[in-house]
């Protein structure tokens, strides 16, 4: 279970930061929900992998699952989740504004005012 | 236990949350009552200093719940002298933003308020997962600020901003998700007693926790190699934002202090020290780049952010070195730096709003309408940032280079620190006289209604005047500061205040 957990953290966070580097704004958008998903699951996995053990404490019980990444968790979900919509909006705004949705820095291209203008 | 020392995090919380359910649509009231609460919030900041300067820190556990197990708040000295201090860039970025710039769009105030929860929360806080949550308020806050009034630039410069402390957050929860991991707790105090005791084979997964947070912490400080994203974001956003986010950077700065004398300090066994080796560096990378970006910049937000860059680079390089002089030199460049950075991005977008089309670009443009007094204030901030006598910086720079002399890298630390201040006066001295001296031969257009400008030169001259004051009063604030560097260094003292069973357990252990 620890190499598929693992490797599967390892895929996401390789598909989140590849798309975070794309001159794109929609990839950017989709590669930071990949890489917050990332760290959920790797939240979740820093309070061990354990199957069938109680959160809560109850009598008879010794052996407990720790439940404190599950409130990390749930906030870090809370946060990511307003940030992906504020950045879809925001995305959004730019590109009805400036009619592009390229993210890169400085004057446009020479090239890119005739290939936007055609994409429209 | 004095419950004062949650307001600075309730009382903007209760008014942005007014602000934008009642009063939502009456910007007059707005401004009342946002000025109202910044008043109240500055007050309390005093009187918190005042409370913090003698004796120990206090902590505030809230609901009551046993330190290790519940959220606790500390106030020492470090964190009341950057409440205070946030209090004071807030009134004055407030009062220089009611002068026009928070019609330009919505929810100025509400946001202005939620930053400085976000700031407060930030200094106050003695957990590593709230400083993350804080950091999130903070900055989800200043997304709202950095695009307020809209426009092409900053939608684009925006996103831009966005992504990268996206990323950075990612970052955070990775090494938060660590710490966690391998020590079980995420209360400094706790985490302080516990990183000593660490099992052989988890020491490596600690330090990559460690050196992860430090890389989080300097991207938000724009140490180099991750300061790219600051001279972008800070010359797109509106100028009383970028003046408020002078303390965002500082954030970033406090949380290295922070984290890295508290958690991972000279005591810390296996991973004693860990950030030591790679501040310094970074700081000195960061003066060069600075410097090298003042000259390079043909516009002068883009001189301002970066004279901001490398100003950062003196300060960590003061704070890089975790000793007490070390660190009281450091806070003294702080507070300069703050001011005189807060003074110079407001007058910048002065000028910027006086020159018409050509905006903030170093050309000779048409004469501005008030080209003496706009003058005259450029050249004491100046003079100020980049640190030649009179004025706080040649001072904080004094400090800065007496407490590198003993550090590991004092030759070179002063040579760069010299050096870059040379290439940052030449940068200032020349967009100073292409701005107010090159004049094109061209009549003044014409600019409808010229609007007042009293009040933001006010608040221009009233920061400038601080800064004046920060070196008429330096040997007070310097003997303060001294203190502050003591009781930020005294570990025990700080895990004492927040949890006494912590401190037995790890200091009585066997080893």
């Amino acid at each position: 279970m620890e190499i598929l957990v693992a490797s599967g953290i390892g895929v996401l966070t390789m598909v989140g930061l590849y798309l975070v580097l794309s001159r794109h704004a929609f990839p950017v958008i989709i590669g930071t929900t990949f890489l917050s998903y990332a760290v959920n699951l790797f939240l979740f996995a820093m309070g061990r992998l354990a199957i069938d053990k109680a959160p809560i404490i109850t009598k008879g019980v010794t052996d407990y699952a720790d439940p404190l990444p599950q409130a990390l968790v749930l906030t870090a979900i809370v946060i990511s989740f307003g940030m992906t919509a504020l950045v879809v909006v925001l995305a959004l705004r730019g590109f009805l504004e400036t009619g592009t949705e390229r993210v890169e820095n400085g004057e446009p291209r020479r090239d890119a005012p005739k290939r936007e203008a055609t994409r429209r | 236990m004095s419950h004062l020392i949650i307001a600075p995090i309730v009382l903007p919380a209760v008014a942005a949350a007014f602000l934008v359910l009642v009063l939502r649509h009456d910007l007059a009231s707005q401004r009342i009552v946002s000025a109202g609460a910044t008043l109240a919030l500055l007050a309390v900041a005093g009187w918190l200093y005042m409370s913090a300067a003698d004796g120990a820190p206090a902590s505030y556990q809230l609901g009551d719940w046993r330190a290790p197990f519940g959220i606790v708040l500390v106030l020492d000295r470090l964190a009341a002298t950057m409440v205070l201090l946030t209090a004071l860039l807030a009134v004055a970025v407030l009062i220089y933003a009611l002068a026009g710039w928070d019609d330009r769009g919505r929810h100025f105030h509400p946001l202005f308020q939620f930053q400085l929860m976000g700031l407060n929360g930030a200094f106050l806080t003695g957990d590593v997962f709230n400083l993350f949550v804080f950091f999130e308020i903070m900055l989800i806050a200043s997304y709202g600020l950095i695009l307020h009034g809209g426009g092409a630039r900053r939608l684009r410069s925006g996103f831009h901003y966005v992504a990268i402390n996206l990323v950075g957050s990612t970052l955070f929860l990775f090494a938060v998700g660590l710490i966690y991991a391998v020590t079980g707790t995420l209360n400094m105090a706790d985490l302080a007693a516990r990183v000593t005791q660490i099992a052989p084979g988890d020491e490596a997964i600690l330090r990559v926790g460690a050196l992860l947070l430090l890389l989080v912490f300097a991207l938000k400080a724009a140490l180099v190699p991750l300061q790219w994203w600051l001279p972008s974001a800070y010359a797109a956003a509106p100028g009383p934002v970028a003046a408020l986010f002078m303390m965002m950077t500082k954030v970033g700065a406090y949380s290295i202090v922070r984290v890295y004398t508290v958690v991972f300090g000279a005591d810390a066994g296996p991973v004693a020290d860990i950030a030591a080796p790679w501040v310094v560096p970074a700081a000195l990378a960061t003066l060069a780049l600075g410097a090298v970006g003042v000259l390079a910049s043909p516009t002068l937000l883009g001189l301002v952010c970066f004279s901001i860059v490398w100003s950062m680079g003196s300060l960590l390089l003061a704070l890089g070195l975790f000793d007490a002089s070390g660190l009281s030199a450091g806070l003294y460049y702080l507070l300069h730096s703050t001011l005189s950075g807060a003074a110079l991005f407001l007058l910048a977008d002065l000028v910027a709003a006086q020159r018409g089309r050509l905006a903030d670009r170093l050309v000779p443009a048409p004469p501005l309408r008030h080209p003496n007094l706009l003058a005259g204030l450029f050249f004491v901030a100046a003079i100020a940032m980049t640190g030649m006598p009179p004025l706080s910086g040649f001072l904080g720079k004094l400090l800065i280079l007496d407490a590198s002399w003993r550090g590991p890298l004092a030759v070179t630390s002063w040579t760069i620190l010299l050096g870059t201040s040379l290439l940052v006066i030449v940068g200032f001295a020349r967009a100073g006289s292409t701005l107010f001296w090159k004049v094109a031969d061209r009549p003044p257009q014409p600019v409808d209604p010229a609007p007042s400008i009293a009040l933001p030169v006010a608040v221009i001259a009233g920061l400038l005047g601080a800064t004046a004051l920060l070196s008429v009063f330096a040997g007070p604030i310097t003997r303060e500061l001294a203190a502050t560097a003591q009781q930020t260094l005294d570990i025990n003292a700080y895990v004492r205040a927040v949890n006494p069973a912590a401190l037995a357990l790890s200091r009585s252990a066997p080893q």
